[in-house]
C-alpha cells in the first residue's frame, strides 16, 4: 500500500500546476474561514471581557441585560436577599460604567470604571506595579494595561485626573485577560468610590457576585433568585449569553457565517475544479492501470490519498498564514480582536473535509467508471 | 509440441441495445501457443480489439469461453481476475499511457508497486529491463522527453517487468515509423518471446506481418482466416 500511496504522492505534487492551484485554493479557503471565524471569537470575547477579567462564578442581574456593558442598575437589597439565599457562600455588589475623564493635559478621555466591593475586592485585577491595598487610599483607582492605557496621557503611579469634579489618582497598574471591545480604557476601584464620583440612578448596583457553597447549590441560588424577578446566571452562560447576542441579534454572527460560507465554495470551487481536471487529464491512465491489475479500491485510496493530502496541507497553510496574518496585525494593532480558537480550527477542518470528500468523490465518480476497455478503444 | 497458451472457444459480444444493437464479435474461436507471436489482424471496426479485451480479462463476453493456460478466466470475480491479469498478463497500450508526471523508472516498476513489491525493490527490477529494453541510461527521464520509440520500449518493459506468460500488444507500431516498427518487432521477436510466453499482437500494419507465426484475420466481427506465417509466406 506505501508503494501506492507513494505513486499516488508523485503523480499530485509533480504536476505542480495544478498542485499548486490546488493548495492556493484551499490555503485561501482556510485562511479566509479561519479568519472570518477568529475575527469573531475576538469580538465574542472582547465582549465578554468584563465577565472573563472580574471571573466570578455566578452572576446576578436583570433579566433584559444582554451584554455586560448595557447593566440595569438594581437596588440594595438584591444584594442583601441573595446573600440569605441558601447555598450562597458570599455575594458582593459590582459596579459597571463608563465614565469621562478630563486628563492632566486638559484631554477629555471616556473609559470604563468597574467598582468592586469594598471588602473582600472580589475580581480585582493582577497588579503590575503597586499595592492592591492602595485601591482604598484616598482618591485611588487602578488603570489596566492593556492597548488602550495610552489614550490615559501615559499614566503612572501618582498620575491624576478629574472625574466628575472629582479628584484620581492610579495607585497601580493592573493586567487583565481580556482587552474591552469598545476601545476605551479600564479603571478599577471601590464601589463605593464609583458610585460617589460618577452620577448614577437611584440604583447602582449593576450586578450581584455571587459565590455558591457547591456545584449542587446553582440551580437553588438560580431559583431563588428567579422568585426574586431577576435572574442568576454563572459565568459560562453570562458568556454565552453574550455570545448569542452578538450572533443572533446584532447581524454580526449572521454577516460572518456569510463569509465564512462564501471562503468554504470558493475553496470548494476551485479545488473541486482543479481536482476534477486533474483525475480528467490522468484517467487514461487510471485506465491503464486498472487493466495492468489495479483494483477498484486501490485507485479509490490512491485519489482519496491525493485529495486528503491536498486538503491537509492546504489546511496547514491556511492556518498557518492567517495566525500569521494576525500576528503581524497585532504588532500594528495592539487591541486586534482576532482570536484563532480550537472551534474555529475544528470548523475550519471540518469544511476542508468535505471540500477533500467532495473532490475525491467528483475523481472517484470518473475513475471508477472507466472501463480498461476503453483504454484500448482510446 | 507447443503447449496452448490461450484458448478462445465462440466468443460473442454485443453492444448497445435496441435499434443500436452491433454484434462487434460473432462467435470467435482459435488457439495461441506459448512461444509463438500471434497477430489479430483486420481492418479498423473489425472487433479485433474486443476480441483482445475478452481474452485478456478486461471484457466479458457475452457467451463463449477464454482460458488461459487451462484456466476459465471468466470464471473468476473482479478481484481475482485483477490479480491474474496483474501476475498473467503484460500490456503495451497503442497509446503506451506512460505516466508523464512519474519517471522510466517508475513507469516500469507500477506492475511491481502493484504486487505490493518494496519501492526500492521494485526500482532495481525496474532497471533491470529497462536494460533489457536498451533505456538504463533514461531511468529518471519522464517519458515525454524519450521518442517514440523508447516510450514504445518503456512500456514494453513495463510490460515485462512481472514476467507475465502472456503479452498483448495494441497496435504497437501505430504510431512509429516502419524502421522503427520492424525494429521493435524484432526486439520482441528475439529478446521478449520465449517458449514459456505467448504474444498476442493486434494490427493492420502488413509490414510487421513477417514477424507473426500466426496471423487470424477478422472482418465485421468474424474470424475470416487462420494462417501460420509459412503459409503466408
Amino acid at each position: 500500500m506505501k508503494g501506492i500511496l507513494k505513486i499516488a504522492f508523485k503523480l499530485l505534487v509533480n504536476d505542480k500546476g495544478k498542485f499548486a492551484a490546488l493548495l492556493m485554493g484551499i490555503t485561501f479557503a482556510v485562511f479566509l474561514m479561519v479568519m472570518m471565524t477568529s475575527i469573531f471569537s475576538g469580538v465574542l470575547r472582547s465582549a465578554s471581557s468584563v465577565v472573563i477579567n472580574i471571573g466570578s462564578k455566578m452572576w446576578v442581574m436583570d433579566p433584559a441585560v444582554t451584554t455586560v456593558a448595557n447593566s440595569i442598575p438594581m437596588p440594595d437589597f438584591v444584594q442583601d436577599e441573595v446573600r440569605s439565599i441558601d447555598g450562597v457562600k458570599f455575594a458582593v455588589p459590582l459596579y459597571s460604567g463608563a465614565a469621562t475623564l478630563r486628563l492632566s493635559n486638559g484631554i477629555y478621555q471616556s473609559v470604563s470604571i468597574l467598582g468592586l466591593d469594598d471588602t473582600s475586592l472580589l475580581g480585582h485585577p493582577e497588579l503590575l506595579e503597586g499595592n492592591i491595598a492602595d485601591i482604598f487610599a484616598e482618591n485611588g483607582f487602578f488603570a489596566v494595561k492593556d492597548s488602550e492605557i495610552n489614550k490615559l496621557n501615559n499614566p503612572h503611579i501618582g498620575a491624576t485626573f478629574e472625574l466628575n469634579e472629582h479628584r484620581g489618582v492610579i495607585v497601580g497598574i493592573a493586567k487583565v485577560t481580556a482587552n474591552g471591545l469598545f476601545g476605551m480604557p479600564t479603571l478599577y476601584t471601590t464601589y463605593n468610590r464609583a458610585i460617589q464620583y460618577i452620577p448614577s440612578a437611584r440604583f447602582t448596583t449593576s450586578y450581584v457576585l455571587v459565590e455558591p457553597k457547591s456545584l449542587e447549590a446553582v440551580q437553588h441560588i438560580k431559583d431563588e433568585v428567579k422568585k426574586m424577578g431577576y435572574v442568576a446566571v454563572t459565568n459560562e452562560e453570562f458568556r454565552d449569553n453574550i455570545s448569542t447576542y452578538y450572533k443572533f441579534k446584532t447581524g454580526l454572527g449572521t454577516n460572518i457565517l456569510i463569509m465564512t460560507l462564501i471562503s468554504f465554495i470558493v475553496g470548494l470551487s476551485i479545488s473541486g475544479q482543479t481536482f476534477y481536471t486533474f483525475i480528467l487529464e490522468n484517467l487514461d491512465k487510471f485506465g491503464a492501470l486498472k487493466a495492468i491489475g489495479a483494483k477498484s479500491r486501490e485507485l479509490v485510496i490512491m485519489i482519496v490519498f491525493q485529495a486528503g493530502f491536498t486538503a491537509l496541507t492546504g489546511y496547514g497553510l491556511g492556518v498557518g498564514l492567517c495566525t500569521l496574518m494576525i500576528g503581524l496585525a497585532k504588532i500594528r494593532l495592539p487591541n486586534y480582536a482576532s482570536v484563532v480558537t480550537f472551534g474555529n480550527l475544528g470548523i475550519a477542518f471540518i469544511m476542508v473535509l468535505i471540500i477533500a470528500v467532495f473532490s475525491s468523490l467528483i475523481g472517484v465518480r470518473k475513475v471508477l467508471k472507466i472501463e480498461p476497455f476503453d483504454v484500448f478503444r482510446g | 509440441m507447443a503447449k496452448t497458451a490461450i484458448r478462445a472457444h465462440q466468443l460473442v459480444k454485443w453492444f448497445g441495445e435496441g435499434d443500436a444493437r452491433t454484434n462487434a464479435v460473432k462467435v470467435a474461436s482459435f488457439e495461441a501457443n506459448f512461444g509463438e507471436i500471434f497477430y489479430l489482424v483486420g481492418p479498423s471496426g473489425s472487433g479485433k480489439t474486443t476480441l483482445l479485451s475478452m481474452i485478456s480479462g478486461i471484457l466479458k463476453p457475452d457467451s463463449g469461453r477464454v482460458t488461459i493456460d487451462g484456466s476459465d478466466i471468466w470464471a473468476l470475480n473482479n478481484d481475482e481476475l485483477a490479480d491474474f491479469r496483474l501476475n498473467r498478463i503484460g500490456f503495451v497500450f497503442q497509446d503506451y499511457h506512460l505516466f508523464p508526471r512519474l519517471t522510466t523508472l517508475e513507469n516500469v516498476a507500477i506492475p511491481l508497486i502493484l504486487k505490493k513489491h518494496d519501492w526500492d525493490e521494485a526500482m532495481q527490477e525496474a532497471l533491470k529491463y529497462l536494460d533489457i529494453v536498451g533505456l538504463k541510461n533514461r531511468a529518471q527521464l519522464p517519458p515525454f522527453k524519450l521518442s517514440g520509440g523508447e516510450q514504445q520500449r518503456v512500456a514494453i518493459a513495463r510490460a515485462i517487468v512481472s514476467q507475465p506468460d502472456i503479452l498483448i500488444f495494441d497496435e504497437p507500431t501505430a504510431s512509429l515509423d516502419g524502421d522503427t516498427g520492424k525494429k521493435i518487432m524484432s526486439f520482441i521477436k528475439e529478446e521478449i518471446l520465449n517458449e514459456n510466453r505467448c504474444v498476442l499482437v493486434v494490427t493492420h500494419d502488413s509490414r510487421i506481418f513477417e514477424y507473426a507465426d500466426k496471423i487470424m484475420k477478422m472482418e465485421d466481427g468474424a474470424v475470416t482466416e487462420i494462417e501460420n506465417n509459412s503459409d503466408i509466406k
